[in-house]
């Protein structure tokens, strides 16, 4: 298992490099980025001078080996925009995109683990088509649609709910909801399905014919390996999470890491969003890694290296 | 004789063998290729179904409600926006967008996630891992946050959208095609091309291919509903396609400021995207039980 | 003679599907005894698995449903009681042992725990003693070296060692009937031997009653006492094992043995029965093989043949014979 681990973990570090090579000629890919942020007020030396001072007057080349030295140091550069170093920003927004993030992933997952065994326990009964079909319209209607609805009629309309601002406990229901609503049905969906293959095999039709209550049948034996697929998709939303509810942010003005890519996208200043993404990246490379190593732990194949 | 026991049941009433619940069923299948149909007869027909064009601007008829409503009139169907834009053209005009965008990028899609779920099927082995490791990672990278660094890099347009859609959307198909090839490379008729000698890029082509088919079809029909959503979503960001164009996204994000006053902005593109979504995936599920049951999930 | 230990009177069972209702057993009845092996005998789909299933009540849901008559074991019908009763009896009283060992097996625990588990269940017994048992089980199917082995999870066994420790956990608490549903069919000709040899051992040992359900023949006439043919839901004909080799009354049944190739007689060309059996959901009015039968009268099209008894352990329905 140890090898299979340091293989998986070779594997994600080019794929990091790889991504970071991606990323820095995709963000200067429509030109020199002087052109996007130079005021028309310039005079051609203080054109140069920037240039200079942002190290954009080199070959790509030769910036790419700056980038990634800095990176390696920890150095992530300064936003264009605000002139304070990226790194700072992210420190500001991070904590907030978590305070929205960890709770939504926690009820999110622990909902659609519940419901999912559930409806797959208690096919065709009135609960798993309420499920089926809260999947279904969950999957179909746009996120961001209900999420303005859930605003008209709560906040405005109602006037139960706050829907900006981040005090009380009471703030985070609208948006904590949003969260669970885009991960939800999926979810949920996927682990009902899972759970229903795994219900069909012939090793639960033993374990039924040994007589085991089926409390013990369903949570002992069919869990442990229905839980192995969604396994993958709950660990591909953790990461996402990090890269900020990008849509659930920008709907309550949540000051995280979504809302910052989402400005420095609009405003064109791509070192925030570069980070950021590349930031992201790690996170993803790291719960598949996370992912992999869970898997090798669960399946005794891979676990005792049997050729 | 004894009454019949706790084992023993007698016949139970068996959802859809009831004439009520084909007719449902058979409702259920037309309604969605009816909006289908219906859409892809707006988008081409948009010129002569628009009553306006999307960006005609009337300040004196801002924030008219629909027809039925107070104010309304027959001139503005569904009322207009905070520019007096009729929402009707705009809307028949952001869905000839949306069915476009969607389809370019489900063929672009398509065809590169079969090429190379084909090859990693077929031939296995070291390619196999690879591609597979890619993606991995193309799958649980967050697609809004590459849209967002592409519009920086080469600006907002329709041509960035699609790429956008298209960088990571390739994913979810080379890993069904891959599976299947799997299965197949070690099916007989296989084994049988290569005894006679027939060469891997042949066997791909004209053995495996046409067997992977019925699978993509049928995902290809669910991703039109997916792909309008995935677009809509870039469009009400900001970061999708760029005005004075309009798309269903966008025209919700318009909207949003005037949720308690002028709702029909926001509230009827949402539905059309909503409707959409839906009928695509009914009518998906319709082919998937009638081409290839294997994909059964619900 | 030996107690009866597993009776079923007149068994229907059916499955409830979008098209109509499926009979898959459809008034089906025979006993068996403590220490003696009944096989079930047909075609695939003609019900023998269903038939094993419902006497465990274990049908699949939705869909699933046993509708009518008695399964009676040691005096108490298994369709009258509850569910916890009746889940008492499933590991203890009745055991099963399905066709694919690999399948049947959950992957992620070892062997010896699968084994322990149903112990547990079933046994009040302690701990130190739970793994004797387990050991005894293994060594029951003859295992070698069962205290290693029971440590090993199912994929580094083999296929054979495999299906004995389905075995295992079938046999460790001693229950007094065991279905085996097809058990030699995932096996190697070479094993397949061996393995009901062992059966035959297991039996011996502890008295239990076998019901065989299998389509090979081969198996047949090596360890079952009697025999009972099943076709399209129904039994047409059971008998002692020798009786239905040597002197078959029912035309499917002769045609059956016939298709059976041998090593003796030189044929041109393999016999098959010509035909599909009927679909289960659109069964004809009259005797069901009727329509692939050589020697078909003008009644069988007609009504269904009643169950004759023709000797003490020979029953029949077929109207060629009275």
């Amino acid at each position: 298992m140890i090898r299979f681990i340091a293989v998986r973990l070779l594997q994600s570090i080019i794929a990091l490099f790889g991504i970071m090579v991606m990323v820095f000629f995709l963000v200067r890919a429509s030109g020199n980025p002087i052109d996007i942020i130079q005021s028309p007020t310039w005079s051609p030396e203080m054109r140069e001078n920037v240039q200079k001072q942002l190290g954009l007057d080199k070959s790509y080349a030769e910036q790419f080996v700056i980038y990634l030295r800095n990176f390696i140091s920890g150095d992530f550069g300064k936003s264009f925009m605000q002139d304070r170093p990226v790194i700072v920003m992210i420190g500001e927004a991070l904590p907030n995109t978590l305070k929205l993030g960890l709770p939504s992933f926690f009820i999110g997952m622990f909902l659609a683990l519940a419901l999912g065994v559930l409806a797959a326990t208690r096919r065709d009964t009135i609960l798993d088509n309420g499920v089926k079909f809260v999947a279904v319209l969950g999957q179909a209607l746009p996120g961001f649609w209900v999420a303005i609805l859930a605003v008209i009629i709560f906040s405005v309309h109602w006037e139960l709910l706050p829907a900006q601002g981040m005090d009380t406990p009471l703030n985070y229901v609208l948006p904590v909801g949003t969260m669970v609503f885009f991960m939800l049905p999926g979810m949920m969906r996927l682990v009902r399905s899972s759970m229903l293959d795994v219900l069909d095999s012939e090793y639960i039709k033993l374990a039924r014919i040994k007589g085991l209550p089926e409390r013990i049948v369903i949570w002992k034996h069919a869990l442990r390996n229905a839980l192995i697929s969604p396994l993958t998709t709950a660990g591909m939303i953790f990461a996402g999470i990090i890269g900020g509810a990008i849509m659930t942010e920008n709907i309550f003005n949540w000051p995280g890491m979504g809302r910052l890519a989402l400005g420095s996208t609009v405003a064109r200043d791509f070192p925030v969003v570069q980070t950021i993404t590349i930031l992201v990246a790690v996170m993803v490379l790291l719960m598949n890694l996370i992912v992999d190593i869970t898997y090798a732990y669960v399946d005794p194949q891979i676990r005792f290296e049997k050729t | 004789m004894q009454t019949i026991t706790t084992a023993v049941k007698t016949k139970k009433q068996y959802r859809g063998v009831t004439r009520w619940g084909r007719i449902a069923r058979n409702l259920g299948m037309i309604l969605p290729v009816i909006i289908i149909l219906g859409l892809v007869v707006i988008a081409i027909f948009a010129n002569f179904l628009a009553p306006y064009a999307y960006d005609k601007i009337d300040m004196r008829a801002r924030f008219a409600p629909p027809v039925w409503m107070e104010g309304g009139s027959s001139a503005h169907l569904l009322g207009t926006d905070a520019l007096g834009r009729d929402v009707l053209s705009r809307m028949i005009w952001g869905g000839r967008v949306s069915l476009s965008v969607s389809l370019l990028v489900i063929f672009i899609t398509a065809a590169i996630g079969t090429l190379m779920g084909i090859t990693a099927g077929y031939l296995g082995g070291r390619i196999d891992s690879l591609l597979m490791r890619i993606v991995d990672i193309a799958m649980s990278f967050p697609g809004l946050l590459l849209a967002m660094l592409l519009s920086v890099g080469i600006g907002p347009g329709f041509h960035t959208v699609v790429i956008a859609l298209s960088a990571l959307g390739w994913a979810g198909y080379a890993r069904l095609v891959r599976g299947e090839a799997l299965r197949l490379r070690n099916s007989d008729f296989v084994a049988q091309a290569r005894v006679i000698g027939a060469s891997p890029w042949r066997i791909m082509l004209k053995h495996i291919f046409p067997n992977v088919l019925n699978p993509l079809i049928v995902i290809m029909t669910m991703a039109v509903g997916m792909m309008i959503l995935a677009e809509s979503g870039m469009s009400y960001l900001g970061i999708g396609i760029p005005p004075p164009m309009p798309s269903w996204g966008s025209m919700v994000a318009d909207g949003r400021n005037f949720l308690d006053s002028a709702w029909w902005i926001s509230l009827f593109p949402g539905i059309c995207i909503g409707l959409v979504v839906l009928s695509g995936n009914f009518l998906g599920d319709w082919l998937r039980d009638k081409m290839d049951p294997r994909l059964r999930q619900l | 003679m030996s107690n009866i230990v597993l009776q079923v009177e007149d068994l229907h069972t059916s499955f409830f599907t979008r098209m109509g209702e499926v009979k898959a057993v459809d008034g089906v009845s025979f006993f068996v005894r403590e220490g003696e092996t009944l096989g079930i005998v047909g075609e695939s789909g003609c019900g023998k698995t269903v038939t094993g299933l419902s006497i465990l009540r274990l049908l699949p849901e939705p869909g699933g449903q046993i509708v009518g008559g008695k399964i009676i074991m040691e005096g108490k019908n298994l369709l009258e009681l509850s569910k916890k009763h009746m889940r008492a009896y499933r590991g203890k009283m009745i055991s099963m042992i399905l066709q694919d060992p690999m399948t049947s097996l959950n992957p992620v625990y070892p062997v010896g725990d699968q084994i322990g588990e149903s112990v547990r269940l079933h046994q009040d017994l302690p701990e130190n003693m739970v793994e004797a048992e387990v050991i005894s089980a293994l060594r029951l199917l003859r295992i070698p070296a069962p205290e290693i082995r029971m440590k090993e999870y199912p994929f580094q066994l083999s296929g054979g060692m495999r299906q004995r420790a389905v075995g295992a956990i079938a046999m460790s608490c001693r229950p007094h009937l065991l279905i085996a549903d097809e058990p030699t069919t995932a096996l190697d000709a070479t094993i397949q031997a061996q393995y009901i040899a062992l059966f035959e051992d297991i039996q011996a040992k502890t008295n239990v009653a076998i019901i065989f359900i299998t389509h090979d023949f081969g198996v047949i006439s090596r360890i079952c006492d009697r025999v009972g043919v099943m076709y399209a839901g129904k039994i047409v004909e059971t008998a002692p094992t020798r009786d239905i080799f040597k002197a078959p009354k029912h035309p499917y049944t002769s045609a059956l043995i016939h298709s059976v190739p041998r090593l003796d007689r030189k044929d041109d060309r393999l016999y098959s029965i010509e035909g599909q059996p009927p679909s289960l959901l659109f069964l004809p009015a009259g005797c069901r093989f009727c329509p692939r039968c050589t020697v078909a009268l003008d009644i069988c099209k007609e009504q269904e043949p009643p169950e004759v008894k023709i000797s003490e352990n020979h029953s029949v329905s077929c109207w060629r014979v009275k």
